[in-house]
């Protein structure tokens, strides 16, 4: 029953054709920095999955030890540094 | 000097979503440092201080990213609502009035009542995705606004984002390395 309501949707709405997909996977794979530089073709699409879900991990922490290391130098910085890039933004 | 007022002068010409992110983030921090005096002497207390800044600055740079990436784009949208419903919660919560924080729990629960079918292609399909694999469950979670994506603009959406957030930690490293000169 429910395969039958899912196939009527599937060919009312757009169809998500392989080519696509593949497109879609390929962009993907050139984001990514380990598998752009490895240089081959033949990955697989869980990998590009699985690959992004870690780089995409790594950039979070990567935010927060910057956030945490952004924290402690606006509390060490000089007023004067603060000043010339407070000036420079309200041009 | 003369450098930055060159560079600044390139700010305000080409407004891609580097400069754009730069921009606001910067003036979001320096507002920040004009908020906070450093005035605690004991350092316990002023590692909480550092701490909790940190947090701020963190929820400063994903709202700057995402203003930055505009409206037009699913996961900035899903990072704005986030931030929006986080602060308004917050003034409510302060308020203490129950009433508005129940029925917008209840908002939020119909908007989760996700379409799982779409999702599904044609039975018989040789392609080599043709189910909600693993990886992708993980991807929807990390994506902002994953949950309701179907496939095709899941792996969009996931592009843009990861090109966004690469951009925002080089920015965020620079202007480290910058004050930290």
């Amino acid at each position: 029953m429910s395969s039958r309501r899912s196939r009527s949707r599937q060919s009312g709405g757009s169809r998500i054709t392989d080519d696509q997909i593949n497109d879609l996977v390929s962009k993907l794979q050139q984001l990514l920095p380990e598998i752009r530089d490895r240089r081959s073709d033949k990955v697989s699409a869980a990998k590009v999955l699985q690959e992004t879900c870690n780089y995409i991990r790594s950039l979070h922490r990567e935010v927060d030890d910057l956030s945490e290391r952004l924290s402690e130098l606006l509390s060490t910085t000089d007023t004067a540094q603060a000043a010339i890039i407070r000036s420079l933004l309200m041009q | 000097m003369d450098k930055t007022s060159k560079g600044i002068q390139t700010l305000s010409t080409h407004c891609s979503y580097k400069t754009k992110f730069a921009f606001r983030f910067l003036r979001s921090l320096m507002k920040l440092k004009k908020q906070h005096q450093p005035i605690s002497s004991s350092s316990s207390s002023s590692m909480e201080l550092i701490h909790k800044r940190s947090q701020r600055i963190k929820m400063l740079a994903y709202s700057s990213i995402a203003h930055a990436a505009g409206p037009r784009r699913a996961w900035s949208r899903a990072i704005l609502f986030k931030l929006q419903s986080r602060a308004r919660h917050h003034y409510f919560t302060r308020k203490r009035s129950s009433l508005d924080s129940k029925t917008k729990q209840k908002k939020i629960l119909k908007n989760k009542r996700v379409m799982r079918n779409h999702n599904i292609i044609r039975a018989g399909s040789t392609s080599r995705v043709t189910r909600e694999t693993k990886q992708m469950k993980k991807l929807r979670e990390i994506v902002p606004g994953g949950k309701e994506m179907d496939i095709c603009s899941l792996f969009d959406e996931t592009a843009h984002y990861v090109k966004c957030l690469s951009m925002q930690v080089q920015v965020m490293q620079a202007i480290a390395d910058r004050f930290s000169k």
